[in-house]
Order: C-alpha cells, then sequence, then structure tokens
C-alpha cells in the first residue's frame, strides 16, 4: 500500500469519525441502565453530538446523515419512522443557521445554545408523538428528561472535543 | 475582460442554485420524513419488515454493549448484598422458617388435589414453555414503552406471548425478528391487559399511559378496591393467560385506580417469554414464520424451551437458558 493511498483511507476515516459518534452514542442511550424510572428520563446523548458536530465541523455533518441516523435510532425504539429522523433535521437546520453565534465563543454560550435547542427538540418530539398516538403524554419525565441532558451535556462534549482533537482534527474549511 | 465577466456570472449564478438546491433538499428531506411518518402511523408491512432487519442486525451489537453494564450491576449488587448480609441472613431465616410451613400445607394439598383429580378423571392443563432471553435495550425514552431482547423467530418467540421476570407480568411481544423481539411494556400507551383484581373479583383492564403506574379502566364505580389489592390476568381475550401478577393497587381514589407493577421494568435484565399455546387474536396467521409450524420441542435447536411450572414461580435457572440462547 503506498503512503498516497494510506493517506487517503485515513482521511476518509477521519471524515465518518463524527458520524460514528453519533451511532454509538443511539446505541449507548438504548443500553438497560438498572435505576428506578431512569430508561423515561434518559438524556438525550445523540442529540447532544448532533449540535456539536453542526457547530464545529458542519462540512462532515450532512443533513442526510443525520436523517438516516434519525431513521436508525426510529427503528431501534420502536417509534414511527421518520419521527426522530425529521426531529434531527430541524435542529440540523436550525443550529446550522445560527451557528455564527456560536462559534469561536466561550463554552457557556455554547452550552446555553444547547439549551434552546433541547427544549424546542423535546416538546416538539411530545407534540408530534401526543397527535401520532391520540393521547396527551404525561409532560413531567419530558421535562425531567430535558433538564437531565442539557446539564450532563459538558461531559459528553468534552468527550466530542477531544475525539475531535486525536481523531478529526480541528480543520474548518467553511 | 469578456471572459472575466463571464466566469464572474456563472459564479454568480452557481451560488443561488447551490443555495436552491440545499433549501430543496432539506424540505425534501422533511417531506420524506412526514411521509413515512404517515406509512408508519398506516402500519404497512414493508416498513415494519424494514425495522425488525434493522433491529435483528443491532442486537448483536447491543447485546455485546450491554454486558459490561450487566457485569457492573453484578458488582454493585455483590458490593451492596456484603453489607446487609447479616440482615438479610436474619430475613431468610424468618421467610424458610415462614415457607417450611408452606411446603408441608402444599405437600398435605398435592396429595389432597392427587386423589380428588384420581377421582373426576382431570385433564391436567398443559404447561406452558418459557423461553428465556437477555433484554438487551431498553428502548423506553418519555414516549415509546418497550425492550430489546436476544430472542426471536429462531427461539420460537412469537407475536402475543406473555413477558414475565421475577414472577410478575413485563408486557407482551409486540414486534419478532429473527434473532431478536420487541417486547411492549405493560406501561406503554398502547397496552391494555385483560385482568382481575384478586380479592373482589372485578374484571378490568390495566391500561397503560406512559407513567410508570398504569390505570384500571372499566371498573365498577361501586367496587370495594382497595390499595394493595393484588392485579392478576384473566386470561379473557385469549391473549395473555389467566394468574400471572400484574402489580398491586397503588392508589384508589374516585377518579382512577393505578396500580404499581410487580416487576421493577427498569431493572429487568432477563426476561422469560411464556408459551401456553393461547395465540389469541394478536398475530394474523400470515405473519407466523413457517418454522414454527414445527412443534418446538422437535428441534433440538431449541435449546432455551423448557417446560415450566406455574407462572408465578421463581425462574429456575435464567442464565443457562440466556447463554443457550446465543
Amino acid at each position: 500500500m503506498n503512503s498516497a493511498m494510506f493517506g487517503a483511507i485515513l482521511d476518509y476515516s477521519r471524515r465518518v469519525v463524527p458520524g460514528f459518534t453519533i451511532l454509538l452514542l443511539i446505541l449507548v442511550a438504548q443500553l438497560p441502565m438498572p435505576l428506578p424510572f431512569f430508561p423515561d428520563v434518559a438524556p438525550a446523548l445523540p442529540l447532544m453530538a448532533i449540535y456539536y458536530w453542526v457547530v464545529f465541523r458542519p462540512d462532515l455533518m450532512p443533513r442526510i446523515l443525520v436523517f438516516a441516523l434519525g431513521l436508525f435510532q426510529d427503528a431501534l425504539i420502536g417509534a414511527p419512522f421518520g419521527l426522530t429522523a425529521l426531529i434531527y433535521l430541524l435542529v440540523h437546520g436550525f443550529v446550522l443557521n445560527q451557528r455564527r453565534f456560536l462559534v469561536g465563543k466561550p463554552f457557556w454560550i455554547f452550552w446555553s445554545g444547547f439549551a434552546i435547542v433541547t427544549p424546542m427538540a423535546a416538546f416538539l418530539t411530545w407534540i408530534l408523538v401526543s397527535v401520532m398516538r391520540g393521547a396527551i403524554l404525561p409532560t413531567d419525565v419530558v421535562l425531567i428528561g430535558m433538564v437531565l441532558t442539557v446539564i450532563t451535556f459538558p461531559a459528553i462534549a468534552w468527550t466530542l472535543l477531544h475525539s475531535q482533537r486525536w481523531l478529526v482534527g480541528s480543520a474548518q474549511p467553511s | 475582460m469578456a471572459k472575466r465577466n463571464a466566469s464572474i456570472s456563472v459564479a454568480g449564478l452557481a451560488v443561488p442554485f447551490r443555495i436552491w438546491g440545499q433549501r430543496f433538499a432539506f424540505l425534501g428531506l422533511l417531506a420524506l420524513a412526514f411521509a413515512l411518518m404517515l406509512l408508519s402511523k398506516a402500519e404497512t408491512g414493508a416498513l415494519e419488515r424494514a425495522r425488525t432487519v434493522i433491529v435483528d442486525a443491532t442486537t448483536p451489537i447491543l447485546d455485546v454493549m450491554s454486558r459490561p453494564v450487566e457485569a457492573g450491576q453484578a458488582a454493585a449488587q455483590s458490593v451492596e448484598s456484603f453489607f446487609i448480609v447479616h440482615a438479610e441472613n436474619g430475613r431468610l431465616r424468618e421467610e424458610n422458617a415462614r415457607l417450611l410451613r408452606w411446603m408441608l400445607m402444599a405437600r398435605q394439598l398435592e396429595v389432597e388435589n392427587a386423589t380428588l383429580r384420581a377421582q373426576l378423571d382431570f385433564v391436567p392443563a398443559t404447561a406452558p414453555r418459557a423461553i428465556t432471553a437477555r433484554v438487551v435495550a431498553d428502548t423506553g425514552g418519555a414516549f415509546f414503552h418497550s425492550l430489546l431482547i436476544n430472542a426471536g423467530a429462531r427461539h420460537f418467540v412469537q407475536r402475543g406471548q406473555a413477558v414475565v421476570s421475577h414472577g410478575g407480568l413485563v408486557g407482551r411481544v409486540a414486534e419478532v425478528g429473527e434473532r431478536s423481539a420487541r417486547v411492549l411494556l405493560l406501561t406503554d400507551l398502547n397496552s391494555r391487559i385483560p385482568a382481575i383484581v384478586e380479592s373482589t373479583g372485578d374484571r378490568v383492564i390495566v391500561t397503560g399511559d406512559n407513567s410508570p403506574w398504569p390505570t384500571l379502566t372499566y371498573l365498577a364505580s361501586n367496587s370495594p378496591v382497595s390499595a394493595g389489592d393484588r392485579v392478576l390476568t384473566s386470561g379473557h381475550g385469549g391473549v395473555f393467560p389467566p394468574g400471572l401478577v400484574i402489580g398491586v393497587v397503588a392508589e384508589a381514589s374516585e377518579a382512577r385506580v393505578t396500580i404499581q407493577p410487580a416487576v421493577q421494568l427498569s431493572r429487568v435484565s432477563e426476561a422469560r417469554i411464556l408459551d401456553y399455546g393461547v395465540n389469541g387474536i394478536l398475530p394474523p396467521p400470515e405473519q407466523v414464520p413457517a418454522r414454527l409450524a414445527t412443534p418446538p420441542a422437535a428441534s433440538p435447536a431449541a435449546a432455551p424451551v423448557a417446560p415450566l411450572a406455574p407462572a408465578a414461580a421463581p425462574a429456575a435457572s435464567p442464565t443457562a437458558g440466556a447463554e443457550a440462547a446465543q
């Protein structure tokens, strides 16, 4: 294998890391955690990664990828196909639109941005699922889940930051 | 000069085209997502098949990923049990004494039963078969309450079968793949279980509402149901076998009666799928895989299938079944 080919493969594998981290977080979010009521209020891990990558590497986070990952999550959780895909698409569109206010700013601004995106995503999901299932769903677990998602965001962001530093690189062609 | 102008104008045209293209792609994907949601709502077979294929492919990965979680849980439990071993010992001695008295009584009843059965030429009910499987994913969330287990059509799991854990009802099998299945929890909005209140004999429906405490519906308003009453499956409708413990009444007010499920649903790590042969109304015949036509006992591959004593009996050897299911 010549070095150019090796370099191309290495470059390609770097470019799939963001998508792969989201895939991994979708799977991790499904693992059975033996804590009472935890599954109901579990933080939305994939949402954090989508937000992170759209802000820092939008070039590696095309909307078709976000859509496909959403469909995969729908298949796993038993949701109607398209539900999570729709939410992720809208989050992608919104964050891409607002990312100029988030790039290069202190962490607390980046975090605050996520604290705005999360309730929007959760509320929209709640409305869509309530309409599709023809019942008003409980809101308390959604609220707790939302708070946990925002609180745990720095931990996931820190992990993703390191994965970006070591694996993806911080080149921002945009 | 002219050449430069031409290149500028082409670039100037290309940018709006690119933006428009992106907008169309975005709107197109949004429309596609909506269309898929409507199709899912219509429960088309193709989408459901796609889902089982995806879940089937992912289950082995989830199976591996969930092992460390399970190991961690086991370690935490062993540490916890180390600290309470003294109190636990006292409790177990007490329980043992009580169970010994029950055993004596059970032996007497067994003899009496055998005598009476012999006199009546009683035909005993068929013992249910049980398949033990590991829970590889708790796909919960606030909106959909289900579990994924690592046993499917290959292990004779069928749609509609009752799923129990530690003697209490967990839910029913809702989707079956080749080597995975989805269990709809009894707390899910779509769950309706015909039940009976043990102390009063009231027939009710245990209705999931996505909260941790399902409600009892169709309960007579003057029913003397009170907190602590046990609620069992009634077997009506032929979906669930009768007598499985669902839970106890947690709150009984004028407005609503809720139950606390007997099983702590977030801690279910191994599930037992009961096959009583009461397929009820759930699986349409065309969805039952052809291989299920052969009786389970005929196949030596059906390692996790084992006869089971009455449903409330504690799991005999859950891990053996789970290992065989791999």
